[in-house]
């Protein structure tokens, strides 16, 4: 308990909230708590530095340890199969949702909706920007105009910040010259195209290095 | 396009929809089996735990009541198959081998053998914390669960989780300190 009994009492609270903020699970207001804070105190930035780099490896490591084979979806539909079956006439969906809307608070169904809206449009606004970017380079090419391979190049996988609007990625993609190759996957994060050639690590590194600092990424981290 | 939501397909697993059961397997089964595997540090008995893990979910699926995530309630399940299964064993046996497994899964030659490498360094030390703490770290670094979440999985309160968590870092730091890198931290 010493070492956080040592810091100041506001620090060591938002301290012990930077984890989520790297992973952008905080409320909108916790967030901008962290983020006041952050721009005020230079060594709550530094070891918010710290939390990225802890982010970033833990999902490295886990994005290392593969899936399951198919054996264990066939011994699980094997068992599923084995089961009684159940009457489905049982079940009443419709009144399932109704219950479930209904034990929302007005309060939180109308947060619920203003925060689906911003999804809505902040996707919207990614994917336009997305599709124009293609549009730019795009338009009738023969099957052997030549094109950049699907694999080729230099990539790093990037998870955009919560705040971050659609103006803030678009301009971010375009600033920086990053083409997304693919994604996103479960855990929202997008395979980025950093340049068409290989290029040397330490040079990647200083890329993403310096990409790390745009306020649009939440999370950024060198792929093979 | 819009995907039925994780709430849909379990009611209608509740109700014995076999596809809605393929189509929440195929949407969660690799991270649910990462989750086991960080725990009980065999792929062979992750493997065993994940059929066990979405048989209980098929099972359980009628008293799944909506008032937490999804991915929530399926990783509560989890870690009580896996904290289960690690009770059987006297103790974990299995921390050098799987610390040498990231080492082989790392960088290519030219990045491991720059023996300065920190992103290694911190995913061996990762591998080495100790189950509650490889646990809260994956859950909200890796499966992206609020404190409130991590609250509900692993049974503790909220405040709790945040000290876990700070543990859990200060414990990383010391190991990454035993390897030669202070970061400056606690």
């Amino acid at each position: 308990m010493n070492a956080m009994k040592q810091e100041a009492p506001e620090r060591q609270e938002i301290e012990e909230l930077l984890p989520w903020h790297a992973a952008g699970t905080l409320s909108r207001r916790d967030a901008q708590r962290v983020e006041e804070a952050l721009a005020r105190d230079p060594e709550l930035a530094r070891r918010y530095a710290l939390v990225r780099d802890e982010l970033g490896e833990t999902i490295h490591l886990n994005e290392t340890l593969g899936a399951p084979s198919a054996r264990a979806m066939e011994k699980l539909f094997a068992q599923i199969d084995a089961e009684p079956t159940r009457r489905q006439a049982s079940l009443n969906l419709g009144s399932r949702i109704s219950e479930f809307f209904a034990s929302l608070t007005p309060r939180t169904l109308a947060l619920a909706s203003g925060a689906a809206v911003l999804a809505i449009l902040v996707q919207a606004g990614f994917i336009a920007g997305v599709m124009m970017n293609e549009t730019k380079t795009g338009g009738y090419q023969t099957a052997s105009a030549p094109t950049t391979a699907p694999d080729a190049g230099t990539f790093a996988l990037i998870r955009f910040a919560p705040q971050a609007s659609a103006d803030d990625i678009t301009r971010f993609l375009e600033s920086n010259k990053l083409s997304i190759a693919s994604g996103p996957t479960a855990g929202g994060l997008y395979k980025v195209r950093v340049a068409v050639t290989g290029i040397p690590k330490a040079e990647l590194a200083r890329i993403v290095k310096k990409l790390q600092e745009d306020k649009a990424v939440g999370f950024i981290a060198t792929t093979d | 396009m819009q995907t039925t939501s994780d709430e849909v397909l379990i009611s209608r697993i509740a109700g014995g929809d076999r596809l809605a059961m393929q189509v929440l397997y195929a949407r969660h089964h690799v991270r649910v089996y990462r989750f086991v595997l960080r725990l009980v540090r065999n792929e062979a008995t992750a493997e065993d735990l994940i059929s066990e893990v979405f048989l209980d979910i098929w099972r359980q699926a009628g008293k799944f009541e909506g008032r937490s995530a999804a991915s929530t309630w399926m990783l509560s399940i989890a870690r009580f198959k896996a904290l289960s299964e690690l009770r059987r064993r006297p103790e974990e046996e299995l921390d050098e081998e799987t610390a040498e497994q990231i080492e082989d899964h790392a960088d290519d030659p030219e990045t491991a053998l720059a023996k300065k490498d920190k992103g290694l360094a911190l995913r061996q030390c990762l591998a080495k914390l100790s189950a509650d703490h490889r646990e809260i770290i994956d859950l909200v670094y890796y499966h992206e669960k609020s404190v409130e979440e991590v609250a509900e999985i692993v049974g503790i309160p909220e405040a709790t989780v945040k000290t876990r968590m700070f543990y859990a870092r200060k414990k990383l730091s010391e190991l990454l300190k035993e390897q030669g890198i202070d970061r400056g931290w606690p």
